[in-house]
């Protein structure tokens, strides 16, 4: 970046930090499939299991029939834009401080009339559209209208940026730059036009290949990391967490043992160390900071990205108690995406299934590939989702699970992926 | 401890009272106001051996699929907050075997099956003993993997004298004063390079001289590269197997005399506990002429006491005085 546009990047240190706010957040728990749907990046709605009657908004009964069967169930979302307007008037703060909007009526070829965001893409109405649900900053779904044909990013649109944690200009961090995860990451960010990523490095005394590639690429900085020790934690939330605009936890610790394989809980312990403690303190540490700088101009923390695996929904006992650690890890992001929702700050959790890395060496593929790790998290950034199951596996595995977790326990727990 | 019996009525000879019941009874406030004396005289020094157990400090580096040693970590427990208003407190959690730490014979299979081979069965005796410093910084700057010999240690006792029984051999490599943790490990990709003795010499010292045991400056008492040394980590292998001990990631052996200073290593008591962190600290007999010179009063001089000069000569005459230091002092 120029040194004029840098220093025009700045923040002015005499005015005051805006305070976020949201968009309106309360939804009937029946609304929420929609918001269910869009954190996977989907875009549903409820159908009639009787007269097949596709419903909008979100209800109990059929609008036709008054069946009490209504299923979710995902749309292609095409339709035309019939008509659009501009608001250039709010009460609700979020929408006034961020007007205008430009907003329309699209008819979905699906039977329904919603309304939504148009991206700028989208050439005056009438005309065909596609619609996409997202995620807003209060996590809540909100429909877009794109044009129909190819995929047009959503931050390419200022103001529906917003619905998105786009690394573009973003200050990042890394927490772990010494797997081979975290190192593809770093360069997926970079690739990306990150502003700037710090990479945590531990026990500096262990070199790892490929660390000091990064260290000489512009834009990255190598700093002192080690999510196992409070801290160190600390000292580097004190020396750049009032710049961080996303944290990326990769720090993992993986062993490849059941519960009968390995005696003792000395690596259990480990694990949970990295995998589950270490994002408590990413999180104690972080996390407030980011609330804080939410609304910071001119740029804003805006999420939170955590590395899990497919087996923190089902454990797989193989890793047993590697999954155990995850699933924990799972728990407490649930817990911090409550904790940073009020702020507009977007927790987004990845679950991978197997990486084609040393602790899953004997793993069968298909494996995941690091790099492909790192599109699938800069895609989910870019994108405005807040649960990602990259690969074949996970995929699989997810949709086992939601249709039944008790079968997918007892065929994990036969040792089969 | 002698010393103190014989030495105390010379110093309490104004109270003639207590001073006869001491020599029938020695009390330990006696022992605490000699070792005062001395220490405030300048006659003996305590020196520290250990280095601060810090998050930071480096563990011992094993494959990621062995068992691992867990570094010195500390959580607070409060700090005058909600938690606990009017006092600072830490959990702290390690493995035996972090910082500067203490090896007890069960920590080796050759040593697993003698008697009294743990942290909490050791005698109490060997917490105090006295110590035996092998200079070999100049070999260990040049060289990483420099092994100590017999040779050398031959060469050393013809300096300074015969190791004696039950004596801990430190072996000076003034590793400690690698402040940079990377240069402190010294990883390849072939492992650890740092300094240890070799095997004959590690016989030689269990064998021939029945020392307490051996102590360095670096993450093991063996030396970085010790896998691929027959036997493999030949100071762990043979010390431990003859009940002796190990003391490592020490620091200050450059502060110590070659003979003469006193060794405190008492290890936690742990129950069947194969090491542990410890405080080490050495109580060293001045390196200049006697004390009461020194006493008179002349800053230029203890100064100069410790140009190299001054040093050699001191200790090539120490042994010569050491036994009337002891008597006088300690």
């Amino acid at each position: 970046m120029p040194e004029s546009a840098a220093r025009l990047r700045r923040k002015n240190p005499i005015l005051r930090t805006r305070q976020p706010t949201l968009p309106p957040a309360s939804r009937s728990r029946v609304a929420l499939g929609l918001t269910a749907a869009a954190a996977r990046g989907r875009f549903a709605l409820q159908v009639c299991l009787d007269c097949g009657t596709v419903q909008y908004p979100p209800r109990e009964i059929c609008r036709e029939c008054l069946s009490h069967r209504l299923v979710w169930r995902p749309q292609d979302g095409r339709g035309e834009l019939v008509t659009e307007t501009i608001l250039r008037n709010a009460q609700e703060l979020f929408f006034r401080e961020r007007l205008p909007w430009r907003i329309g009526v699209v008819r979905l070829d699906a039977g329904v009339n919603v309304i939504a965001y148009v991206h700028a893409s989208v050439g005056r109405a009438p005309g065909r559209v596609r619609v996409e649900a997202a995620l807003d900053r209060a996590g809540q779904a909100a429909l877009v209208a794109v044009p129909e044909k190819g995929r047009p990013d959503l931050a390419d649109d200022p103001k529906l940026r917003e619905l998105t944690c786009d690394p573009r200009g973003r200050k990042i961090l890394v927490t772990d730059g010494k797997t081979s995860v975290g190192q593809a990451i770093v360069r997926a960010l970079l690739a990306a036009d990150a502003d700037l990523v710090w990479i945590g490095e531990a026990e500096p005394w262990k070199k790892i290949t490929g660390l000091d590639v990064l260290r000489d690429l512009p834009r990255a900085t190598i700093v002192p990391l080690d999510v196992t020790d409070g801290r160190s934690v600390q000292e580097l939330a004190g020396e750049i967490g009032g710049k961080v605009d996303v944290l990326i936890n990769t720090a993992d610790h993986h062993r490849t043992f059941s519960i009968a394989s390995r005696r003792g809980v000395e690596t259990a312990q480990q694990e949970m160390d990295v995998n589950y403690f270490g994002l408590l303190r990413l999180a104690q540490a972080f996390a407030p900071v980011l609330k804080a700088r939410a609304a910071d101009e001119p740029a804003n923390a805006i999420a939170w990205v955590n590395l899990l695996s497919i087996f923190a929904l089902a454990n797989y006992p193989p890793h047993g108690t590697y999954s155990a650690s995850k699933a924990a890890a799972f728990s407490l992001s649930q817990a911090l995406r409550a904790e940073l929702r009020p702020a507009g700050v977007r927790v987004i959790n990845l679950f991978p299934g197997p990486i084609d890395d040393e602790w899953d060496q004997l793993e069968m593929p298909p494996k995941l590939s690091p790099a492909a790790l790192a599109t699938a998290v800069v895609k989910a950034m870019k994108g405005s989702v807040e649960d990602v199951y990259p690969g074949d596996v996970a995929q699989d595995w997810v949709a086992r699970h939601l249709d039944n977790p008790k079968a997918l326990e007892r065929e994990a727990g036969e040792g089969a992926r | 401890m002698k010393g103190a019996k014989k030495a105390r009525p010379k110093k309490s000879e104004p109270k003639k009272n207590r001073a006869s019941e001491s020599r029938a009874k020695p009390q330990p406030n006696d022992l605490h106001a000699l070792l005062r004396s001395a220490l405030t005289s300048g006659r003996v020094q305590i020196v520290d051996l250990t280095q601060t157990l810090s998050p930071d400090f480096p563990p011992i580096v094993l494959p990621p699929d062995m068992g691992q040693s867990r570094p010195f970590r500390m959580e607070e427990i409060s700090r005058y907050d909600d938690r606990g208003p009017a006092w600072y407190w830490n959990n702290v959690s390690f493995g035996e075997h972090t910082g500067t730490h203490f090896d007890a014979p069960i920590h080796w299979i050759s040593g697993r099956a003698l008697p009294n081979n743990s942290t909490d069965t050791l005698p109490v005796d060997h917490f105090i003993a006295p110590a035996c410093v092998i200079d070999c910084s100049a070999q260990a700057r040049d060289d990483a993997d420099f092994l100590l010999t017999v040779a050398l240690v031959k060469a050393w006792e013809k300096r300074h004298g015969r190791i004696p029984a039950q004596a801990w051999v430190l072996m000076r490599t003034d590793w400690s004063k690698r402040t940079d943790l990377v240069a402190y490990q010294n990883l390849d990709e072939t492992g650890q390079h740092t300094p240890g003795p070799d095997p004959d010499c590690v016989r030689f010292l269990v064998k021939e001289r029945d020392v307490l045991g051996f102590g360095t400056e670096t993450i093991g008492t063996d030396a970085g590269q010790a896998a691929h040394l027959s036997p493999p980590y030949p100071c762990h292998y043979y010390m431990h197997g003859a009940g002796k001990y190990g003391l490592q990631c020490l620091c200050n052996l450059d502060r110590l005399p070659p003979t003469g200073a006193l060794i405190v290593a008492a290890p936690l008591k742990i129950l069947q506990g194969s090491g542990s962190p410890l405080r080490v600290f050495a109580i060293v007999p001045a390196r200049r002429s006697p004390a009461w010179i020194r006493t008179a009063g002349d800053g230029e001089r203890s100064g100069r006491a410790r140009s190299p000069r001054r040093q050699v000569h001191h200790r090539a005459t120490q042994r010569g005085h050491g036994r009337k230091h002891d008597e006088r002092g300690l």
